[in-house]
């Protein structure tokens, strides 16, 4: 059990690696990064082997129980005083443990984000070989992986959410990776910003999760579920699964959240692989199949799934029928895979889901480790104008994509084909309508994917002569892992067979302690079959079998007959054939003007500025002069009363109040004031003039 | 020594400050020395307290490290030199002296004209921020609250930016303005205990004896008296607009120590006084144009969340975009406070104290710039990390702790304080949680803006990279985001005593009303199998 017991090192490898670039990786040599970043997820993943392999010896001993170990208690105080009451009204703490949980479903996740992981680690070596920031490059990688394997073992919603986040950011840095480029950041900046539209909805369902149950934790969430004390289509349930699907949607690519996506091949080529196609947007997946002893409770929220899930899906191919750049095509593939994903735990088949993600990894991690070498071996092109008859100068690269593109398109035995078509065969048994956009979807897969083959390798060369001469195939680091990628790509698929081709589907009996029991509720809910009713419907199950690998072939055959010829200055088919329609999807329905006008508001409609901008333009404006207008009137009302005072004083109060009974004492006092000026003389004279009034006066009375 | 440390802390940077008075103001390295010994000082008699306060978490006492005695002050009048902490004011401590040192330390070479004033006044303001968190008795924390207003006016009034006296005076009159009102209601209190026991007193633990008995229609008033204090203070929407101008005219240790501290004064007194002594007032149902107090304050909380923000994503200077961050930062830490559940209120004093240490920082990083360009003009800059790589790094860890990323200290205190808020009610949950998203717009934009991209201005071309002293003053800041990112567990412990304290005294006075106001209204649910389940999950363990 010495692996089993010492999980936590498996993330805590990576986390080791991006911790010593940070540190010293400026001071170090290449090899010296590589041998440390590619070291510690080599280490993670023979660690991750080691773990699942003691894991099921252990779970065949505990009843097939999920493996905790718990290291401390990260959110909370522990002492039993955080408390709050659930809306039952019981009394629940707040805590959230930094603790880990080996089930069959992590443990599927674990092997294939190590395993996939180290391949694209080695990849990179090669592929960034003369790249700068080559030591930033790993360190992101490395943090990448911790975050991805914190999401994949945590025990709790919580410290999910801790890796989701830290995917979240390790995207928008290494979408940014060339930071110099604006499109760069700008897809970075898209990429986090949609991103946390999901997580705010991601974090309202955990609280109502911890609200209703009272705790984060995924053992006692889904045993709580799982009692039976709940009701079919619980409305809380239902809130708290639909908002959890929220970020399930920012995180996956799914409608209406899945603008981030395409853009987000500015990143380098590996990162492409990695987190934008194989592992990261995956953790929607993960975290709905996690949550589906929940999700069986809400019919409702089953239902959002399946629908966004297929209508992402034929959405999403529809744009890729007519991109031209490389990376895209395969973007919109992918969006369009994990509605596939989607529409199978919508439909309640979880483990159809799961193992359309698995099997998905590798293809996709394939199709985009040979799209990098594709663009490695022609200088940096990745416009498929440009290219056409690499099959003979690229062989290798040439092979493992054919290869992975047979199996995304479905041609039996490669992996694609079981997995994708059990997903389609689950969908009929749920609603023939899901069936029929998810077979036209595999229809389109299948032509844009050999689109996609027919004008890199086997039309003739469009080619630069500049570039012509510079084509070469990659280094064996970059061959290498595709090479492994396309036997799994080739292989996996076998793990999965189903019952009706005499196979006994491990993958899904691996799984059965997840999800078996939740996949009885939600049939029983639908009240279609159960596994034992399968068996009747058999022929339809083949038929339909049938069908899909017509539609693959078919969509082979319609690629090769449009661009077999292709050659400089090639014609659409679908140009040709409708213009509009083809206008429409190369710009791909026009869905990121809409959101530019309505929602950031970095377009104006008709002058007037929309969405967050115009709302804080707005807000601004408001703040400038209506608040602090408001300050400022106030400061100057005071002023101005200050003024009005200060004139009032002068002149009312001290002018006429006061100064002016004094001035009319002295205009008054002026006649009196003559007679007394203070003039001896004039006293003297006026005395004199008394005198001889007086003796006139008596003298001649 | 234990019985005295709180003095001890509260009066080593006024010693600092005295001693500068006899420093030749041409002296000026010297000053500077004697400054920042001081302010590190400062810091490390601080840390002692940190064992100590942790040997005493269990204690039953409200406040610990009591010292003086009620009324020993002037008996007079009933005011008395008495300092003592709970868990809230401890962390609140702690921030101050580490802040303190960062800022006196980060202001080495931008401050180069009347260094002696600048040194002294900073200190005092350091002495007078602690004393508003230790003090006990209403008239030495108003003697303390006046007097850190002094400093901070001069300091942007001096050492401030083009538009210095408009901002100081506003500053200045506006938070003078709601102190006033303050006042009248700290003597309304005062009269009052006298009125019901006899007793003159301004002691803060005797008032909380009796203030909530005050009736509703006179503690309503009481309360809005306080309410303007502390909601200038905080800011609070839509009190809030002599804020943006402070920070911005302010020089740059000034802004760190008014965002990281000076703000906190505000939300320390809506836990310190307006929950303990008007608990009648905010579980009331009473409405004010049909909403209650408590559903007003967290109406501008959540206001203040989202129109924060949105002005904030719109700045073209960035210590403006970093102020108006602020407001909406802030917006969580009263929002936390007045949804009225432990986890809202333990979650607010951590978001306080991580605001502190993430706004501080980012203070710190808009003023390093500005001392290499003197411009704050967001369009002035591009492709920075080319430039200054370290910088762009520290930068790029400070702006994700600030929006509140998983592992680092903003997430914890945000994610507290929703679920808190969830708890409470789940709509006041969802109207905040856009603040999240916004958060990451604007600061990522930001950074986008300024650094990456080429560098386009050819001024930008030389500037040179963190020193190590720039560095140094980054470290402490960084370690405890890290730390509370990863390990928040003892500060929950810290903050476990005095949480419940307040609650359990709102719970009994309030009887069972407070139980019926704080329940969640929430969609018709069924109620009862829920508990039935949780019990049957904790049998099994």
């Amino acid at each position: 059990m010495f692996f089993l017991e010492h999980i936590w090192l498996i993330p805590l490898l990576p986390a080791f690696g991006a911790a010593m670039m940070f540190f010293f990786g400026r001071k170090l040599q290449k090899s010296a990064v590589s041998a440390v970043c590619v070291g510690v997820v080599v280490l993670a993943f023979l660690w991750a082997c080691g773990a699942v392999w003691e894991y099921t010896e252990w779970a065949a001993a505990h009843d097939h129980q999920p493996y905790q170990q718990v290291i401390y208690t990260w959110l909370g105080s522990d002492t039993g005083h955080l408390a709050y009451s659930t809306q039952g009204g019981s009394p629940a703490e707040f805590k959230a443990d930094v603790g880990f949980l080996l089930d069959p479903l992590s443990s599927i996740w674990l092997l294939f984000v190590t395993g996939v992981g180290m391949l694209i680690h080695i990849y990179s070596i090669g592929y960034m070989g003369h790249e700068g920031g080559y030591y930033r490059f790993f360190g992101y990688l490395n943090l990448f992986m911790f975050s991805m394997l914190t999401l994949v073992l945590g025990n709790n919603y919580a410290l999910m959410f801790v890796g989701w986040e830290g995917v979240g950011l390790c995207s928008y840095l290494l979408i940014g990776f060339y930071f110099h480029r604006k499109s760069a950041s700008d897809a970075a900046n898209k990429a986090f910003i949609v991103n946390r539209i999901g997580d705010a909805g991601f974090l309202l369902g955990m609280f109502t999760i911890a609200w209703y149950f009272g705790s984060f934790r995924f053992t006692e969430v889904t045993e709580m579920a799982r009692s039976g004390h709940f009701a079919m289509g619980d409305p809380i349930i239902t809130a708290a699964t639909l908002l959890l699907f929220v970020g399930a949607c920012g995180k996956s690519a799914q409608l209406p959240l899945y603008v981030w996506l395409p853009d987000a091949m500015e990143g380098p080529t590996p990162v492409s692989a990695l987190i934008h196609a194989a592992t990261m947007v995956t953790a929607g997946v993960y975290m709905v199949a996690r949550s589906n002893a929940l999700f069986v409770l809400a019919p409702t929220s089953m239902k959002t799934v399946a629908i966004v899930g297929v209508l992402t899906a034929v959405f999403a191919a529809s744009i890729g029928l007519v991109q031209n750049d490389i990376k895209r095509v395969l973007a919109y593939s992918t969006v369009s895979q994990l509605g596939y994903m989607f529409l199978a735990l919508g439909v309640g088949a979880f483990s159809a889901g799961v193992f359309h993600v698995f099997t998905h990894a590798f293809f996709k991690a394939l199709l985009f480790l040979g799209a990098g070498s594709v663009i490695h071996a022609l200088s940096g092109e990745q416009d498929l104008r440009n290219m056409g008859g690499l099959a003979q100068k690229i062989p290798t690269t040439f092979g493992t994509m054919l290869a992975a593109t047979l199996a995304i398109a479905g041609i039996p035995p490669l992996a694609g084909f079981f997995s994708k078509d059990e997903i389609l065969w689950k969908s009929w048994v749920a609603n023939p309508i899901l069936w029929a956009i998810g077979f036209a979807t595999a229809l389109m897969t299948a032509f844009y994917m050999f689109r996609l083959v027919y004008l890199t390798f086997w039309s003739p060369s469009r080619v630069d002569h500049e570039v012509e001469h510079h084509i070469h195939e990659s280094p064996t680091s970059m061959t290498m892992p595709l090479v492994v990628l396309a036997f799994f790509s080739i292989t996996a698929g076998f793990l999965g067979v189903p019952r009706s081709l005499g196979g006994s589907n491990r993958f899904e009996a691996f799984l059965a302690p997840v999800f078996a029991r939740e996949a009885t509720v939600a049939g029983a809910e639908r009240g279609t079959p159960t596994p034992a009713k399968e068996e009747k419907t058999e022929p339809t199950e083949y038929v339909l079998m049938l069908l899909s690998v017509g539609a693959a072939i078919a969509g082979w055959g319609m690629a090769g007959r449009a661009y077999r010829q292709a050659g400089k200055g090639y014609t659409e088919p679908i140009a040709a054939a409708a213009p509009p329609i083809y206008d429409v999807l190369l710009n791909k329905y026009y869905v990121d003007e809409a959101y530019d006008y309505a929602f950031t508001g970095r377009r104006k409609l008709g002058g007037v500025r929309l969405g967050t901008m115009g709302l804080g333009e707005a807000s601004t404006w408001f703040d400038v002069n209506i608040i602090d207008g408001t300050v400022n009137g106030a400061g100057w009302i005071t002023r101005l009363t200050g003024t009005l005072s200060k004139w009032w004083d002068t002149w009312i109060i001290d002018g006429l109040l006061v100064n002016g009974p004094a001035l009319l004492a002295r205009v008054m006092s002026y006649p009196t004031r003559l007679l007394q000026w203070g003039l001896v003389q004039w006293y003297a004279l006026v005395m004199v003039a008394g005198l001889v009034g007086f003796v006139f006066y008596y003298t001649y009375r | 020594m234990q019985s005295h440390i709180l003095s001890i802390i509260l009066f080593t940077p006024l010693v600092g400050a005295l001693l500068l008075l006899f420093v030749p103001k041409e002296n000026k390295d010297a000053i500077r020395w004697i400054a920042n010994i001081f302010a590190l000082a400062g810091f490390l008699v601080s840390l002692p307290l940190v064992p100590w306060f942790w040997a005493q978490i269990q204690s039953p006492e409200r406040f610990k490290f009591l010292e003086g005695a009620t009324n020993n002050w002037i008996p007079s009048i009933g005011a008395g030199y008495v300092l003592g902490i709970d868990g809230i004011s401890f962390l609140l401590i702690m921030l101050t002296t580490l802040l303190g040192w960062v800022s006196i330390l980060s202001s080495w070479t931008a401050i180069e004209n009347r260094v002696k004033e600048y040194y002294i006044w900073f200190l005092v303001l350091q002495t007078g921020m602690l004393g508003v968190f230790m003090s006990l008795d209403f008239f030495l924390f108003f003697v303390f609250w006046e007097a850190m207003l002094v400093p901070m006016y001069l300091l942007i009034g001096i050492w401030g930016g083009p538009n210095k006296l408009y901002a100081a005076i506003k500053f200045f009159l506006y938070t003078l303005f709601g102190s006033v009102l303050m006042l009248l209601g700290i003597l309304f209190l005062y009269f009052h205990h006298h009125t019901v026991t006899g007793i003159y007193t301004f002691s803060i633990p005797e008032l909380y004896k009796t203030a909530p008995q005050i009736p509703f229609h006179y503690a309503v008033w009481l309360f809005l008296a306080f309410f303007l204090g502390f909601a200038i203070k905080v800011p609070m929407f839509p009190f809030h607009t002599w804020l943006p101008d402070a920070h911005v005219e302010a020089p740059t240790a000034g802004s760190v120590i008014l965002a990281g501290v000076l703000l906190k004064m505000g939300t320390y007194g809506f836990v310190r006084f307006s929950l303990p002594f008007f608990p009648q007032v905010l579980t009331s149902s009473e409405t004010f144009l049909s909403v209650t107090v408590r559903g007003w304050m967290i109406g501008l909380s959540i206001v203040a969340i989202i129109y924060g923000a949105l002005v904030s994503l719109m700045q073209k200077d960035m210590k403006k975009l970093v102020a108006y961050s602020s407001v909406s930062h802030l917006g969580f830490c009263t929002l936390g406070i007045f949804v009225l559940t432990p986890l809202g209120l333990s979650g607010s004093v951590l978001q306080q104290v991580n605001h502190g240490i993430s706004t501080g920082a980012l203070f710190l990083i808009v003023g390093i710039l500005y001392e290499r360009r003197h411009t704050r003009e967001i369009s002035e800059y591009g492709g920075i990390s080319n430039v200054m790589p370290v910088y762009a790094t520290i930068t790029m860890i400070m702006f994700l702790s600030s929006m509140g990323l998983p592992l680092l200290n903003g997430f914890v205190g945000e994610f507290t304080i929703l679920q808190g808020t969830f708890m409470a009610n789940w709509r006041w949950a969802a109207w905040a949680a856009p603040g999240v998203i916004l958060a990451a717009a604007y600061l990522l934009w930001l950074y986008q803006r300024v650094f990456f991209g080429t560098v386009t201005n050819p001024k930008n071309e030389k500037l040179h990279d963190l020193t190590p002293r720039e560095v140094l003053t980054f470290a402490p800041l960084i370690i405890m985001a890290f730390w509370i990112g990863l390990y928040p567990k003892p500060f929950f412990q810290i903050l476990d005593q005095p949480v419940n304290q307040i609650m359990a005294d709102y719970n009994a006075a309030q009887g069972n009303a407070v139980n019926a106001a704080v329940q969640p209204e929430i969609l018709p649910a069924v109620a009862a199998p829920v508990a039935v389940a949780a019990n049957d999950t904790k049998g099994k363990k």
